[in-house]
């Protein structure tokens, strides 16, 4: 009767996974929906506490105190800018809490029952090897991810020729022990080889990717803690954890997904490919840009903001690291005061993860009804009078819609050249992260303002304010 | 292996649900998405809670099922509280 209770308990907790994820489908039930979530995850803990195998507190209290001070100091103390590196970490714990899992059940196995003759033993066996192996690559993985974005390691991909090859044999030995232990379950070498493979493997597999692919990364790894957490749910035999983590799963894959949309690169390309022809086109920007560059001071850009109906501001991570968004939202205050409405265009790639920029400008508390995503942009760019770009580079580069040779064609973009009048705030006529130069700065109708965000912003509020 | 049978089923038509949920949740809610997936995946603290508790294994998998127990609390407090701090400043103002 008790574990027909549990099982419904846990069939509980998965629904209120899945209506926790429904409610993120409008922010308006996002915050409810977390606590569906958050519900759900009490009943299975709640649940799972009173389970009749479990003979010891100690190891379980220990652990629930330590992680969960942790998370409830990170949760309170991070920057919204450091929402990547707070993401990948946490992919990576959950990679490791399902290592954990399997490696634990293993070890119980050998030391108990032993597994089950035949074809039985031989899944049970496989199944966790191949639960430690995908969180294994999770863990490693998520903290060189990490490293890279908190900038602990440089962004630059790191490795030496033939990295894809040699990471190819380390799944393929990985695979290999799985198989051997598969064969011979007691043999625990091959059990601890396997975790050390797929350990090295991780870090292999995320040193040579770059640190502008990092979105992709993230949501990728994102979707293995996931694939890891349902493989566990198969080694225990649990249902609520191979219902969550598939979940999760998919989650990361469609963000894989529409992250590699947005920068036109195939998940293959990204993994392996290592952007080749990087500082081809670099040399060519003084030629673009001769005699064509029309700079402008913040003052003039405040009397051009006077008599704009319609502005819309297109935002960067260059936007933040500045910590400019409180200053643009003042600046929208006043635009708006001054009768004109403003729009802000965000382009899926626009930060550093899925959605981030979203979560900076709700910070600066900007409504997100204003925050608008490409597809319904761009058409709005035509009866624009001003757009402001601030921090954001490639993403409005024309040579990505127009120049067939470009490394960047087919990129999709937010078409911020159809503005009347575009004002792009930047500190030089450098180069973004594909090294290109964009064509955006040299058109007759683009103001090039110098200097710093920040300062060039507050300097146009103040002009706008008091002209 | 009826069970396992029972079990793959069960994995793929998660999958294909999430896949349904998660193409309806607009991308301004993709990063607090993520953050809370991460407090999902922490339900492997369900599997380290049994591990941890359970002393067939001897001392090292018990310790495993200490750090599986640590690292998934810390998805699952760390997760759930940083989901809703961002989605709390979505809230505001509207």
């Amino acid at each position: 009767m008790l574990d027909i209770g549990m099982d419904l308990a846990y069939l509980v907790a998965a629904v209120l996974f899945v209506l926790g994820i429904k409610g993120l489908t409008r922010p308006k039930t996002a915050v409810r929906g977390n606590l569906l979530s958050a519900t759900g995850m009490l009943v299975a803990v709640v649940v799972t506490l009173i389970d009749k195998n479990i003979v010891s507190f100690d190891m379980i209290i220990g652990g629930a105190v330590l992680g969960g001070i942790i998370g409830f100091v990170v949760a309170k103390k991070v920057q919204m800018t450091a929402m990547p590196q707070l993401v990948a970490v946490l992919n990576g714990f959950g990679g490791g809490a399902s290592l954990g899992v399997a490696a634990a059940s293993y070890l119980q196995s050998l030391g108990g029952a032993g597994f089950a003759p035949g074809a039985l033993g031989v899944i049970t066996v496989i199944t966790i090897a191949l639960t430690v192996v995908i969180g294994s690559v999770t863990l490693t993985g998520s903290l060189v991810a990490f490293a890279k974005l908190q900038e602990i390691i440089p962004g630059q991909p790191i490795g030496f020729p033939g990295m894809t090859g040699f990471n190819g044999l380390l799944l393929i030995g990985s695979l290999a022990l799985t198989v051997m232990l598969a064969v011979e379950p007691s043999n625990t070498l091959y059990f601890w080889a396997a975790i050390s493979l797929a350990a090295i493997l991780g870090l292999t597999l995320v040193l040579p990717i770059g640190g502008a692919d990092m979105p992709v990364v993230i949501a990728l790894l994102n979707s293995y803690s996931g694939i890891a957490a349902a493989f566990a749910g198969f080694v225990m035999g649990n249902t609520v954890l191979i219902v969550s983590g598939s979940l999760v799963g998919a989650s990361g894959l469609i963000l894989t997904n529409i992250m590699c949309v947005a920068m036109n690169r195939s998940l293959p390309n990204v993994l392996f490919g290592r952007m080749g022809a990087v500082s081809e086109g670099a040399g060519a920007g003084d030629e673009i840009y001769e005699g064509k560059i029309t700079s402008a001071s913040p003052e003039e850009v405040g009397m051009l903001l006077e008599t704009a109906q319609k502005v819309i501001i297109v935002p960067g991570f260059g936007m933040a690291l500045s910590q400019a968004q409180h200053a643009v939202r003042e600046l929208a205050d006043a635009i708006e005061r001054n009768g004109g409405e403003v729009l802000y265009a965000i382009h899926p790639v626009a930060g550093r993860m899925p959605g981030h920029m979203n979560v900076l400008l709700a910070e600066a508390e900007v409504p997100y009804e204003k925050l608008i995503e490409m597809e319904r942009i761009n058409p709005q760019f035509d009866d624009c009078d001003v757009a402001i770009v601030l921090g954001a580079n490639d993403v409005t580069n024309p040579s990505a819609r127009e120049e067939k040779g470009s490394p960047i064609y087919g990129m999709p973009i937010l078409n911020v050249d159809k503005a009347r009048t575009v004002v792009v705030i930047k500190r030089s006529l450098s180069a973004g992260f594909a090294g290109l130069p964009n064509p955006l700065f040299a058109l007759d109708n683009t103001l090039m303002v110098f200097g710093d965000g920040k300062k060039a912003v507050v300097d146009i509020t103040t002009s706008l304010e008091n002209g | 292996m009826e069970i396992l049978l029972m079990q793959v089923s069960l994995f793929v038509l998660a999958l294909l649900l999430g896949v349904e949920l998660i193409t309806k949740v607009p991308p301004t809610l993709h990063t607090p998405l993520m953050s809370g997936t991460n407090a999902i995946s922490g339900i492997s603290v369900v599997g380290a809670i049994l591990a941890a508790g359970n002393t067939d294994g001897g001392e090292l998998a018990r310790w495993m099922g200490f750090v599986a127990v640590t690292f998934a609390s810390i998805n699952v407090v760390g997760g759930y509280m940083v989901t809703n701090r961002m989605l709390a400043m979505f809230k505001r103002k509207n």
